[in-house]
C-alpha cells in the first residue's frame, strides 16, 4: 500500500472533504462548548434554529452571507494565481468609504437605477486600486504583499476613522463618528420587506457564477491560474506574470470593495470604523473552504455567516461566548487545510 | 518647531523607547528564528494575543509573573507546534497555516477570556513589572532614567538577541537551523534531520514570540483587552525584513521603530489641535512598508525559506 497523488479529484471527494473539515472542526469546538458548560449538541441545534427559526433570522443570515461570499470570492480569485491579498479588510474599508463619500456627494439626487451601479463601481475601483499598491511593490521591489496588504488594514481602518471624525463626519451623529448617509435614492432595494435583505445578495451570487465562468471559459481565467500553479512555466508559454497579477489584483481588490460599498448602500448608508466585523479576514476561510471555487464560495458564506448568526442566539440561550463563532470558523480552515491535503492523495495497492 | 526638537533630549521619551521596543524584540527573534529554519510564521499575531492573555490570566489568579510569563511561552510553543505540524510534515501552506493559527489563536483568546471574567465597563488589573532598580547605575543622571530604570523583561530581552546571536552564528545547533532554511537537502546529508530541526526552531521562536504578548500585559500596561496586539506581530514579520535575518540588525530595528514610535507619541501632544491623530497613529505601519520597500532587495532571505521539504523530492 502506498499514497500517490490524484492526477483527478472526483466531484464526490471534493465536496467531502469541506464537509469533512466542518465535522472536524464542529466536534473540536463542541470540546470547548462543554468546557463552557453547554451540550455541545443542544448549543449546534440552538445554533441551527437562531440562524434559521424565523423569517427575520432567515434574512439576517442571508444578509451576513452577502459581504462574505464578495470576500470570499476576493481572496478565491487571488490566492488561485498566489496572489495572497489578506488586505481584504482594507478594501472593505475603502470600498465602503468611495461609496460614502461619493452617495453623499456627486451622486445623491441622481436616480436610483443610474447612480447605485455608479456607487458599486466607485466601490470596485477603489478596492482594487488599493491592491494594486502591492503589488507594484511585489513586482517592483519584490516586498511580499502578504505584510504590505495586512498592515494596509491597519493604515485604511485609521483613514476611514480620520475621515468620520472629519471631512465626511455626520454632524447630526450626536457626536457618534460615522459619515453623512447616502442619498436616499442609493439605498439598495430591500428583498424581503421588514427585514434588512438586499439586493446586495443577488450581486453577490451573481459576481459568483460570472467569476466561475471567468475562470473555466476565459484565457484571462486559464492565465491566473497557471500563474498561480507554475509561475516559470506560464511565463515561458508566453503568459505576463506582471500583467495576469494586476488583473488579479483589480478583480480580488475590486470584488472586496464591492462588498464595503454593498454594505453601506444596503444597510445603514454611512460608514463607522465597526462596519464589518472581520469579512475581510473571514473571507479567507470562505475561499479556503471552498476549496478557491467561486461557486462553493457562495455555500461556504453561507456557512459561515449561519455559524456568525446562529452563536449569538445560542450564547443569548446558553451562556457560551459568542466567540466559539470564531473559534469555529478559523479551526474549519485549519482541518480543510488538513482534509485537502488527504483529498489530494489516494491510497494505491 | 522647537519644542518638537526638545522631545528628543528628555530621558523620558528614551525610557518609552526600550519599553515600546521590548514586545517587538520578543517578536522579531522569534520570527527570526522561524525564518532562518526556513518557514514563515504568520502565526505570531495570534500567538503574541495569546501569550499577553495567558501571562495576565495566570497572575490576576494569583500567580507569580515569572510564572505568568513561563505560561505564555508554554501556550505559545503549544501553537508553534501546531502551526510546525501542520506546515513541516505535512508541508501545507505557510501563508495559509499561518493566517489559520493567527485566527485560531486570537478567538481561542478571547473565548477563554470572556469564559473566565465577566463582561465589566472597568478591565480588571494586575500589578505589573516595576521598573528594576539597579545601584549606582539608575541613579545616574539622564541615562539612569532613559537605560537603567526598566522592567526585568527587557534586560531578558535584550540578553536574548545576544543567546539568539550566539546560538546562530557559533554553535553547531545554530549551523544545523541556518542549514535547515538554505539548503534542507544538505541537513539530510549530514545525517540530521531538517524535519525535526525546523519544528524545533518554530517551537521556540513561537515560545519567544508570547513572551513579546505578555510583556504588553504584565509590563508595558496592566490589563487585557482584545485587539491589544494591534499588527505588532504582523509589524515584526517587517522588521526581520528590515534585519536582513540578522538577530543583532532586529535589535536595532525594534529599537528604531520604537523611537519613532515614542516620538510620534509625545509629539502629538505638542501639535494635538492642527493635524489629526489618525495620521500619527499610522506611522508605523507606514514606516513597517517603507522598511520593507528598502530593504527587500537587499536583504539576504534564506534559500530555502517557504519551500517545504520533502524527503527525496527536489
Amino acid at each position: 500500500m502506498r499514497l500517490e497523488r490524484r492526477a483527478h479529484v472526483p466531484l464526490s471527494v471534493v465536496i467531502l472533504a469541506p464537509v469533512a473539515a466542518v465535522v472536524a472542526a464542529l466536534a473540536l469546538s463542541g470540546v470547548l462548548i462543554a468546557i463552557a458548560g453547554a451540550a455541545p449538541l443542544e448549543a449546534y441545534a440552538k445554533m441551527l434554529t437562531g440562524a434559521f427559526g424565523t423569517r427575520l433570522s432567515i434574512s439576517e443570515t442571508l444578509t451576513r452571507t452577502t459581504p462574505l461570499i464578495l470576500t470570499g470570492l476576493a481572496a478565491a480569485v487571488a490566492f488561485r494565481a498566489r496572489l495572497w491579498n489578506i488586505g481584504g479588510e482594507g478594501q472593505f474599508y475603502v470600498g465602503a468609504l468611495v461609496a460614502a463619500w461619493l452617495g453623499h456627494g456627486v451622486l445623491a439626487g441622481l436616480p436610483g437605477p443610474i447612480a447605485i451601479p455608479a456607487l458599486m463601481l466607485a466601490g470596485m475601483l477603489a478596492g482594487g486600486l488599493l491592491l494594486l499598491g502591492p503589488v507594484a511593490l511585489r513586482l517592483r521591489y519584490g516586498v511580499d504583499e502578504v505584510v504590505t496588504t495586512l498592515l494596509l488594514n491597519f493604515i485604511v481602518i485609521l483613514f476611514v476613522s480620520m475621515m468620520i471624525e472629519g471631512p465626511l463626519k455626520d454632524p447630526l451623529a450626536f457626536g457618534w463618528p460615522q459619515s453623512v448617509p447616502v442619498g436616499s435614492e442609493l439605498m439598495l432595494p430591500k428583498l424581503l420587506p421588514g427585514t434588512r435583505l438586499h439586493i446586495g445578495l443577488l450581486v453577490a451570487i451573481a459576481a459568483g457564477v460570472l467569476i466561475w465562468m471567468l475562470q473555466a471559459r476565459t484565457v484571462f481565467g486559464m492565465e491566473s491560474r497557471a500563474a498561480g500553479l507554475n509561475p516559470r512555466a506560464a511565463a515561458f508559454a508566453g503568459v505576463s506574470l506582471p500583467r495576469t497579477l494586476i488583473a488579479v489584483a483589480c478583480l480580488s481588490g475590486g470584488l472586496a470593495g464591492l462588498a464595503g460599498a454593498i454594505e453601506v448602500a444596503g444597510l445603514k448608508g454611512y460608514v463607522t470604523t465597526d462596519l464589518s466585523p472581520g469579512y475581510g479576514y473571514s473571507g479567507i476561510v470562505v475561499a479556503m473552504l471552498a476549496a478557491l471555487h467561486p461557486v462553493g464560495v457562495i455555500a461556504t458564506a453561507l456557512f459561515v455567516a449561519i455559524v456568525f448568526v446562529g452563536a449569538d442566539s445560542m450564547s443569548r440561550a446558553l451562556g457560551v461566548p459568542s466567540f466559539i463563532a470564531d473559534v469555529i470558523v478559523s479551526i474549519s480552515l485549519l482541518t480543510m487545510l488538513v482534509s485537502l491535503l488527504f483529498t489530494s492523495y489516494r491510497v494505491r495497492r | 518647531m522647537t519644542e518638537a526638537l526638545d522631545i528628543l533630549g528628555t530621558a523620558s521619551l528614551w525610557a518609552a523607547v526600550l519599553r515600546i521596543a521590548t514586545p517587538l524584540i520578543f517578536g522579531t527573534l522569534g520570527v527570526l528564528i522561524c525564518e532562518r529554519a526556513g518557514v514563515l510564521n504568520l502565526g505570531i499575531e495570534g500567538i503574541m494575543t495569546l501569550g499577553a492573555m495567558v501571562a495576565w490570566m495566570t497572575v490576576y489568579q494569583g500567580g507569580d509573573l515569572w510564572l505568568g510569563l513561563f505560561a505564555a511561552a508554554l501556550c505559545g510553543a503549544a501553537f508553534g507546534l501546531l502551526h510546525a505540524l501542520l506546515t513541516v510534515p505535512l508541508g501545507l501552506s505557510q501563508h495559509v497555516t499561518g493566517l489559520g493559527i493567527t485566527l485560531f489563536a486570537s478567538s481561542l483568546t478571547y473565548f477563554v477570556f470572556r469564559l473566565s471574567l465577566p463582561v465589566s465597563s472597568s478591565p480588571p488589573t494586575i500589578i505589573p513589572f516595576q521598573p528594576l532598580a539597579i545601584p549606582g547605575l539608575s541613579d545616574f543622571p539622564f541615562l539612569g532614567v532613559a537605560l537603567f530604570s526598566q522592567t526585568a523583561p527587557t534586560y531578558l530581552a535584550i540578553a536574548l538577541t545576544g543567546v539568539v546571536a550566539y546560538v546562530l552564528a557559533r554553535t553547531p545547533l545554530g549551523l544545523a537551523v541556518r542549514m535547515a532554511g538554505e539548503n534542507p537537502h544538505a541537513v539530510e546529508a549530514q545525517g540530521l534531520s531538517p524535519i525535526g530541526i525546523r519544528i524545533g526552531a518554530i517551537v521556540a521562536g513561537s515560545a519567544i514570540m508570547a513572551l513579546g504578548g505578555a510583556f504588553l500585559t504584565t509590563a508595558t500596561f496592566n490589563s487585557f483587552f482584545p485587539t491589544m496586539v494591534q499588527g505588532r506581530g504582523w509589524v515584526c514579520i517587517a522588521l526581520v525584513v528590515f534585519a536582513s535575518w540578522r538577530p543583532g540588525r532586529a535589535l536595532l530595528g525594534a529599537l528604531l521603530f520604537a523611537l519613532f514610535d515614542a516620538y510620534q507619541l509625545r509629539l502629538q501632544h505638542v501639535v494635538s489641535e492642527a493635524i489629526p491623530y489618525q495620521l500619527f497613529l499610522m506611522v508605523p505601519y507606514v514606516l513597517s512598508i517603507v522598511a520593507l520597500i528598502i530593504m527587500s532587495r537587499r536583504a539576504r532571505v534564506p534559500q530555502a525559506l517557504m519551500v517545504p521539504y520533502r524527503r527525496g523530492e527536489r
